[in-house]
């Protein structure tokens, strides 16, 4: 049976008000109630109740209202509020809040809860400080009365509340039930930085325990009583849908108990996985499609080509593009082409959904909770609040997990509809069902020209980009597409930090590709970052310039860009010659800095080119500005984590159409980099005081270039197409 | 009815014979630290001890462990070599999103029972079966040179 259980806060807090300390039951309604549609720079509503449970045990319950995905959400936002609290970090455990517009939302997000953009630390920072700061300050004040001693005189430390003049010493979980008594105070007193004890000091991650031990426990693991699992034959194709279907075979598989009609395909329901699969397997479907898309990559390329001959719609326009590019004296041109990318996260898609009387339960690895809440009432017929999500660890999910139109979510609600809820539904996507049910990083095409002065200043640049919107038809398309752009199409290409009098970005988003596309960790910036950077390199050496030293020329408004420059040169040895490698081999050092999600981050890659074109990536020297730093220890694994997984795409991340089918099933057809591919990398954290920005994302873009451009001085060749292919790199 | 010792315990279970273990133990004995991630033995997730010996279940019938000793992640800490892992996993905080983990634990720990001095060379040779989405590769290969140092 399940051994994670994580229940609704608010009940939990009604249960237990008089056992412990639940910050803000007594909290006045108004007071807890969030502004909709807040602007992300407004001061923030808390309801700090929500986040922090203390148990008469001295455990200390942090809320999490983000998705722990692998990318530490959990132990942050814990050390943020623990951090106020004067926790122990021993006894901080953590659990996924249920699903609430108003109390969890991400409040950069107006009323949606959900976990993206690497928005986690950034949109809780004030939100959980106040909330541990009020904690604590309702266990002095509890103390202070049971003492007799004035609130002024007592200290807390590592989860202990003292009184130094009187001796008088308590555990948190003493103080809980007459704290829980205390007003909530109207304003707290935040810690000055120079007195963090948790903040910027690697505490252990949480989760390692349960982690290491099968104990964790993810959507794959839910076991419920007369639970059935249901694995399902989508259609070959995007679009097409079952004409017919015979199920006579899949009936015959022991262990199947049903075979159901969706409107995503055919569902077979077994009382095992194995027995689902092999139903599935035995399913004969005969597919209607007449409007199924059916074009290949190659087609798409070539059609995206034809379009980038002629202007797109303006993202970014400064100065006079044309006449800098008609006095060129110099105009150097490229192309850069992208392909559809998976997400292929470890756990394949997957949910859980048991509809009772009262209203529905769900398991799920779950990113955008509100959305799929929303999505599920309409399904059942439920009042969002009916529907019960209950937020389990995800197997990785890259951007999967956040989709708009809760793909898999509501395919499992629709099987469950068309059994009548007789039982619990465990959804299972096999590894190919995952890799070909569509939404994948868009397939891209981008065309450069930079325009090169007489004094061999950079003068002009006009950047056009060719691909799918993600946001078009979501319910983020009215905040995030504006005239017709899409700012996740252009992030990062748009917004060019360098210092270029006359530049032109336009856009075209073809509306007839019918391949389901969607963010795919760091979104926009794992093509655009590839595009410019590379690019710049390319100019660079037109010009004559060091590629490091032109950027920080270039970039001379831009301190944090060049902070982290500064510091990734000095740590990568940039400018000092590189180790020869074996007869025959090529070695060349390559730089890439970029901004994603308001945390800056540089790289330096060196690479050994083999005269066959095998690429070796050996060393990643990176330096990142992601404001303070609340967990380096995790700042230094995301990023390089980030590595692994960008440089897994440089070198293999292709989805291929043909004639409209995903030809990519699996881990042979779509390998990630094994541990013998996996660079050496070490990451440096520039030390700051500005508020924390995300890490999850932002070490992903900065690596394919940085690479890209150490391939170009290795071997003059610029790698105009991802994945790398041996054959543009032969000597 | 086929019977094997899973972590120490008897286990029968009646089920058709060319089910893969990673089924049994998953969804039959809910032991469910086993995680099912490619089922083509591609990635590793799967990996579990069979009379010592790594083994990729999810291409493993059940009937071929009839009446021998299968160790799984919840059965780790039971050797002094599981326990070195697992500590020094937790001590270089090597997990991220953790679904691969038990399957790098596993491969792992067949590598240490065998060889106390891995080199990254031997490291990379006997973990390239296991696939980390996440990438924590540089952290896995420094785990296993700390749990070969405490166990020397």
């Amino acid at each position: 049976m399940l051994n994670t259980t994580i229940e609704n806060a608010s009940r939990r807090s009604f249960m237990q008000g008089a056992a412990g300390l639940t910050l803000g039951f007594c909290l006045p309604a108004t007071a807890a109630a969030p502004v909709a549609g807040q602007a992300a720079s407004a001061p923030p509503v808390f309801a700090p109740n929500a986040f922090l449970r203390i148990a008469p045990d001295n455990t200390v319950t942090v809320i999490s209202k983000h998705l722990e995905m692998g990318q530490g959400t959990y132990t942050g936002l814990a050390t943020i509020l623990a951090e106020e609290l004067d926790a122990d970090w021993q006894t901080v455990h953590i659990e996924g809040a249920p699903a609430d517009a108003q109390r969890y939302n991400n409040l950069f997000w107006g009323p949606n809860q959900g976990t993206g953009g690497s928005t986690a630390m950034a949109n809780s920072w004030d939100q959980l400080r106040q909330a541990g700061a009020s904690g604590r300050a309702m266990l002095v004040s509890a103390a202070a009365k049971r003492w007799r001693v004035p609130a002024a005189e007592i200290t807390v430390r590592d989860g202990v509340v003292s009184h130094a003049a009187s001796k008088r010493q308590a555990r948190f979980g003493e103080l809980a039930a007459a704290a829980a008594a205390e007003a909530v105070p109207a304003s707290v007193t935040l810690k000055e930085a120079k007195d963090f004890r948790l903040i910027g000091r690697s505490a252990p991650r949480r989760d390692s325990a349960d982690k290491t031990n099968g104990k964790a426990v993810f959507t794959q693991d839910i076991h419920l009583p007369g639970m059935l699992v249901a694995v399902v034959a989508h259609p070959p194709r995007f679009g097409a849908t079952v004409r017919r279907f015979d199920a006579t075979a899949a009936r015959r598989v022991k262990g199947v108990v049903d075979v159901v009609q969706i409107p995503s395909g055919v569902a077979v329901l077994a009382r095992d996985t194995w027995s689902a699969k092999k139903g599935r397997d035995a399913l004969s479907v005969d597919w209607d499609e007449t409007r199924a898309f059916r074009l290949g990559s190659d087609e798409i390329l070539a059609r995206y080509r034809e379009m980038a001959k002629s202007p797109g719609l303006v993202a970014h326009r400064t100065g006079d593009p044309e006449q800098a590019f008609a006095n060129a004296a110099n105009i150097v041109k490229a192309t850069y082409d992208f392909p559809y990318l998976a997400h292929a996260a470890m756990e394949p898609m997957n949910c859980v959904i048991h509809l009772t009387e009262q209203g529905c339960e769900v398991w799920n690895g779950e990113q955008l909770n509100t959305g799929d809440q929303s999505r599920l009432a309409e399904v059942f017929g439920l009042r969002p609040e009916q529907v019960k999500i209950n937020m389990l660890y995800a197997g990785g999910s890259f951007g999967r997990r956040a989709n708009t139109h809760s793909d898999y979510v509501v395919e499992t609600a629709r099987i469950v509809q068309a059994i009548g809820g007789k039982a619990p539904v465990k959804l299972v996507w096999m590894r190919e069902d995952d890799m070909r049910a569509g939404y994948y990083r868009p397939l891209f095409h981008h065309a450069l020209e930079a325009a090169l002065d007489a004094g061999g200043r950079l003068s002009g640049w006009r950047h056009r980009l060719v691909g799918q919107s993600i946001l078009a038809g979501s319910p983020f398309e009215s905040m995030m597409v504006k005239d017709g752009i899409d700012a996740v199409s252009v992030e990062g290409a748009a917004n060019l930090p360098y210092a270029i009098a006359n530049r032109l970005v336009d856009l075209h988003t073809p509306k007839d590709i019918a391949v389901p596309v969607l963010w795919w960790r760091s979104v926009g910036s794992s093509h655009t970052a590839y595009a410019t950077e590379v690019f710049l390199d390319v100019v660079a050496r037109a010009a004559g310039k060091d590629p490091v030293a032109w950027r920080l020329e270039l970039l001379a408004e831009h301190p944090r860009h060049r902070g982290v420059l500064q510091l990734v040169a000095e740590k990568s040895g940039w400018g000092t010659p590189l180790p020869v490698g074996s007869p025959g081999s090529r070695r060349g050092r390559g730089v890439a800095v970029h901004e994603s999600f308001q945390s800056y981050v540089a790289q330096v890659a060196e690479v050994t080119v083999a005269a066959d074109g095998t690429l070796k990536v050996d060393r990643v020297a990176c330096a990142v500005d992601c404001g303070i730093a609340i967990n380096p220890d995790n700042i230094r694994s995301q990023v390089e984590g980030a590595v692994g997984f960008a440089l897994s795409a440089a070198l293999y991340g292709e989805i291929t159409l043909r004639e409209g089918a995903v030809v990519e099933g699996n881990f042979d057809t779509y390998p990630p980099i094994r541990i013998g591919e996996m660079p050496r990398v070490e990451v440096h954290i520039v030390s700051s005081a500005a508020r924390p920005t995300g890490i999850g994302e932002p070490g992903v873009p900065p690596l394919a270039p940085a690479v890209a451009n150490a391939i170009g001085a290795a071997t003059g060749k610029y790698p105009d197409r991802l994945p790398f292919r041996a054959e543009d790199l032969r000597a | 009815m086929i019977q094997f010792t899973v972590n120490g315990q008897l286990r029968q279970v009646d089920i058709a014979p060319d089910t893969p273990l990673l089924w049994v133990l998953r969804d039959t004995l809910e032991l469910t630290g086993t995680k099912y991630a490619c089922g083509q033995a591609l990635c590793g997730a799967c990996v579990v001890h069979v009379d010592g010996a790594p083994v990729r279940a999810c291409m493993t019938p059940v009937s071929a462990v009839a009446g021998r000793q299968v160790t799984t992640i919840e059965g780790a800490e039971r050797s002094r070599v599981g326990r070195a892992v697992q500590d020094a996993w937790r001590k270089l905080d090597v997990v991220q999103c953790g679904y691969c983990q038990s399957g790098q634990i596993m491969s792992a720990m067949a590598l240490l029972a065998s060889n106390r001095k891995p080199t990254d060379a031997d490291i990379d040779n006997a973990m390239a079966a296991n696939l980390c989405r996440c990438a924590t590769y540089q952290r896995i290969r420094a785990a296993i040179h700390a749990a070969a140092k405490s166990l020397a």
